[in-house]
């Protein structure tokens, strides 16, 4: 890159923004998190981490009230025979994966997780899943994916699960294009998309499906959509495939909504009356219910903590649909290419930071005295108690926020904890 | 390796995180990984603390492995020493860094920190979290621990001051220990000792080099603070209590070893908000009367909740069980004198198939046991960790002393008087006021399911047989004095017999709680007998032929 920054009238956004790179201690999920929502988007896939006492507390911790008659995840713990070398860790691993899979016929797809330990002591997981494959073809396929802390932050560990799965996918052999959405949704989002794109006459596949028999097909006619912003392997897995990505912001609220649509749109030519008909009608409901939220939230600042990655998507949200300023948008990972057209919706100048040093981010915090605060539940109560209004970031990722009918209710997520401090005030 | 899909105990360095979280002026320095950090939000959510867990974490991640994480870890504990100014440093690796075999202790020590440093070692691969806690405490002390003044010197105290003692064990994240510390505080102070230092929670670096000044000490927890509290004895000569003030027995004999360790008098009645054993005699409880009652949980509350249960309660336990592997030995024993095995183990699968089993009408135990006994239908009420959120009340709910006492009869007998509640709903169900529709709310859509339990485990499960006659004694339209006895487990039905609607209403005027195990049992002895149509008749045959 060059050191001039070229002065560009069509410049717009934060298109070229240097953002403020961190490095120092991370107050972040990893990315075995990740299992929490995809074990409940794939029916019959059982995760099973390969770790230490650590990984199976962190997943029960995320878990936390999800109860189930039987989680379909657990943890394989390494234990000081394995350690040793006084077990076989593979024969070990074979054990375990018979156990599991004797007490629950019904699963046909089996991810090995690597965590922490497993990547530290180089276990080979790969050769590891290749070697249970062959034991339990055809009834289960066994894939692997890292969701260590020193590989994946949180999210991260969706990309890492669903890039393990391109390579699986049935190739398609159609040449006419198709319509592919990548990333979990929840269903409810998922079935509202399918009607919209149904409206336009499109037909569309979503990756990850709901059940492993129900792969997507792929091939050089694919066209995907990202619907998630964290998906940096998937996309490069789906494209050594042959698949196009289609450039769009993501479908939070009524513009990303909008303008994700209409990428697809624009790229199989549905004519744009069509279009206008399709979404005419769930816009305006949409604005309507965001012009009530507006009034709570408009000129309030706010505070984004590095999370998820979808911090970004977020704040272009809450700025130009509700008229938010935004003081900091923090961010884990920053993907170029694929925020591209956020960036340049987003207001230039806008303070981005990529990676984080959590005390250096909290002195700033507190300096700014932002509005509200988007961040982790390990720094929210704390954060409170000094007086300054939180919303925590990991209900952004398990309540359906995408999509035209939940714009309103994005917006409520940051107007409830300002709502109630008046409230509670009062 | 060991396949674990809820555990109850985290690593041990959560445990060292208690203390530290714990105490005043102590930081942590974990050397981990980027995603330790999630142990966090169970001191900021669950126990919802205002601050956040004094630990700074070095969070390396994969490009630092070939790199210097050992650098990476000095750092992070000079810029906490700079930004927290702490007055002792804890120092340790989680299970990742155990790995890399850095040496915190060693690495801190280069740093020459004008403050103590204590470095830990904990087994991440052999021991959890319980351990973790009493390492870090018991190190704590090793390190900080003052000699107490010489003996000449308390010749010279003032005759009438009063005995001290410390109180041990109560940390961050502990089940009622912000409550119990209250409550036995003040029952010292009323049998005139002065509580010197409580530690871990709530103490200072100072506080715990102080603690060898105290005449004797308390071990609330010996889970935490035995071993501190036994290297107080071998190197101090300060004695310690053996009992855990849990249920009106125990604190009585824990008031007993108190005066008999200071020379105070023992006080001639219990004080006046001493209700529990009044309620527990009075005839509103004697429908309690050998309720099958199971227990689970840290061993100092299964073995306390045994004694309670069986003494002051009048269940009979059923069943018993640990996951703390450390103190297996007392509850094995505890459980030998309630004629039944513990279950030591940390496989909640383990624990629900033994519940599944003996189908007992009670449970004590933990958030798990709360999930499994919600999915069985049965009564149950949490009396130890791992807990959710709302087992750290708002209210005062501590579980010893005699408020502790009056606590526990409360909860414990709430989830029965809900089930008594509903059996007369149910009873009244035909009249006009009582709609069928009318369910209570309170087991919500699993009320069902204790008629018609499908096991939650693949793995096939002993069906649980019981005599169909636990009814509480005042439903004398249907139950006669309860006997119980198991029977062994039955097999698959294949040919089921069927009801005759006489007999399937007849049923229902059962008590729901029992029901389940009445319809099992006359379905058992009609096939036995070759019973085509169940009758009102073949009902009562089977009620009679289980009550041998």
């Amino acid at each position: 890159m060059s050191t001039v920054i070229p002065i560009r009238a069509e410049t717009s956004g934060c298109t070229d923004v240097v953002p403020l790179v961190e490095r120092g201690q991370r107050e972040v999920f990893c990315g075995l998190t990740g299992i929490i929502w995809l074990h409940r988007k794939i029916q019959d896939a059982f995760f099973l981490v390969v770790g230490s006492r650590t990984c199976a507390h962190l997943i029960q911790s995320a878990a936390g009230v999800m109860i189930f008659a039987e989680p379909r995840f657990g943890t394989a713990i390494i234990d000081e025979r394995d350690l040793a070398g006084l077990a076989d860790v593979h024969e070990e691993l074979d054990r375990v994966v018979g156990q599991l899979l004797a007490r629950r016929p019904d699963i046909r797809l089996l991810f090995l997780v690597g965590s922490c330990p497993s990547e530290v002591i180089k276990l080979d997981l790969s050769r590891a899943a290749e070697r249970q494959n062959q034991i339990h073809h055809p009834k289960v396929r066994v894939l692997n994916y890292s969701g260590s802390g020193i590989e994946t932050t949180f999210t991260q560990g969706e990309d890492a699960c669903l890039a393990a799965m391109v390579p699986g996918l049935p190739a398609s052999t159609d040449t006419a294009p198709a319509l592919m959405v990548v990333g979990t949704l929840a269903d409810v989002v998922e079935d509202q998309m399918r009607s919209l794109f149904e409206r336009m006459g499109l037909q569309v596949n979503f990756f990850p499906p709901r059940n492993s028999q129900a792969m997507p097909v792929v091939g050089p006619n694919t066209r995907y959509l990202l619907a998630q912003p964290f998906l940096a392997d998937t996309a490069r897995a789906l494209q050594s495939r042959g698949a196009q990505h289609l450039a769009a912001p993501f479908p939070l609220g009524v513009e990303g909504t909008t303008a994700w649509l209409q990428a697809a749109a624009t790229e199989f030519a549905v004519p744009p009356e069509v279009f206008e008909e399709a979404t005419a009608a769930p816009r305006q409901r949409a604005e309507k219910a965001l012009a009530v939220q507006r009034q709570m939230l408009q000129g309030q600042r706010i505070f984004f903590f590095p999370d998820s990655q979808l911090e970004i998507p977020l704040a272009r949200f809450v700025h130009r649909e509700l008229s938010m300023d935004l003081v900091e948008v923090g961010t884990p990972y920053l993907h170029r290419q694929h925020m591209a057209a956020e960036l340049a919706l987003m207001p230039t100048g806008t303070r981005i930071s990529e990676g984080q040093d959590v005390d250096l981010q909290l002195d700033r915090c507190i300096a700014d005295a932002p509005d509200l605060v988007v961040c982790g539940l390990g720094l929210a109560n704390p954060l409170e108690a000094q007086g300054i209004t939180t919303k925590w970031a990991i209900e952004l990722v398990f309540t359906p926020i995408q999509g035209y009918e939940q714009a309103a209710d994005l917006a409520g997520l940051f107007s409830r904890p300002l709502k109630r401090r008046l409230k509670l005030a009062a | 390796m060991q396949l674990t899909l809820w555990t109850y105990e985290g690593p041990p360095h959560v445990g060292a995180m208690r203390v530290a979280t714990a105490m005043k002026d102590v930081h942590y320095v974990l050397h981990a990984p980027q995603g330790d950090t999630y142990a966090d939000l169970l001191f900021t959510m669950i126990e919802r603390l205002p601050r956040r867990p004094p630990v700074t974490y070095t969070t390396f991640q994969a490009r630092d492995l070939g790199g210097d994480t050992a650098e990476l870890f000095k750092d992070a504990a000079r810029q906490a020493m700079a930004r927290f100014n702490p007055a002792a440093m804890l120092v340790g690796s989680s299970c990742t860094a155990e790995l890399i075999q850095d040496d915190p202790g060693g690495l801190a020590q280069a740093l020459q920190l004008s403050i103590p440093v204590v470095a830990l070692e904990l087994p991440s691969y052999q021991r959890k979290e319980n351990w973790g806690a009493s390492e870090t405490f018991y190190q704590l002390c090793r390190h900080l621990v003052h000699k107490p003044a010489a003996a000449s010197e308390t010749a010279d105290k003032p005759a009438k001051a009063r005995p001290t003692c410390n109180i041990l064990g109560p940390s961050a994240l502990g089940f009622r220990h912000r409550d119990d510390v209250k409550e036995i505080t003040q029952l010292l102070n009323q049998l005139g000792v002065d509580v010197a230092v409580v530690a871990p929670l709530s103490a200072s670096v100072a506080d715990v080099q102080k603690l060898a000044e105290a005449d004797f000490n308390v071990v609330l927890y010996p889970e935490i603070g035995m071993a501190a509290a036994q290297w107080l004895q071998r190197q101090f000569d300060q004695p310690h209590t053996q009992t855990v003030p849990l249920g009106s027995h125990a604190t009585r004999d824990f008031i007993a070893e108190v005066c008999a360790l200071t020379g105070l008098p023992q006080p001639a009645q219990d004080p006046s908000n001493a209700h529990a054993h009044w309620y527990a005699k009075s005839v509103d409880s004697t429908y309690l009367t050998g309720k099958r009652v199971y227990i689970f949980g840290d061993a100092t509350h299964v073995v306390a909740a045994a004694r309670i249960a069986s003494q002051e309660m009048g269940f009979e336990v059923v069943g018993l069980g640990t996951y703390s592997r450390e103190f297996a030995r007392e509850v094995r024993d505890c459980a030998k004198r309630y004629g039944v095995e513990a279950l030591i183990t940390d496989d909640y699968l383990e624990v629900e198939t033994q519940i599944n089993a003996l189908q007992p009408e009670l449970i004590l135990g933990t958030q798990m046991e709360r999930h499994i006994a919600k999915r069985q239908g049965i009564p149950c009420a949490v009396i130890s960790a791992p807990v959710h959120v709302q087992d750290f009340p708002a209210r005062y709910a501590p579980q010893m002393g005699f408020e502790g006492a009056n606590v526990l009869f409360d909860t414990w007998v709430h989830p029965l008087m809900m089930g008594l509640e509903e059996h007369l709903i149910g009873m009244f169900r035909e009249d006009f006021e009582f709609h069928a529709g009318a369910a209570p709310s309170h087991l919500g859509s699993t009320r069902p399911a204790a008629e018609n339990v499908a096991p939650a485990v693949a793995a096939p499960v002993a069906s649980p047989v019981l005599v169909p006659t636990a009814a509480p004694a005042h439903t004398e339209t249907l139950s006669t004095d309860s006997v119980h006895k198991v029977a062994p487990p039955a097999q698959a039905a294949s040919n089921q017999a069927t009801w005759s609607p006489e007999a399937e209403k007849e049923l229902g005027k059962i008590p729901f709680f029992v029901r389940g195990k009445a319809r099992r049992n006359t379905e058992r002895f009609a096939q036995d007998q070759g019973v085509a149509t169940i009758t009102v008749e073949t009902l009562y045959d089977a009620k009679a032929h289980y009550s041998r």
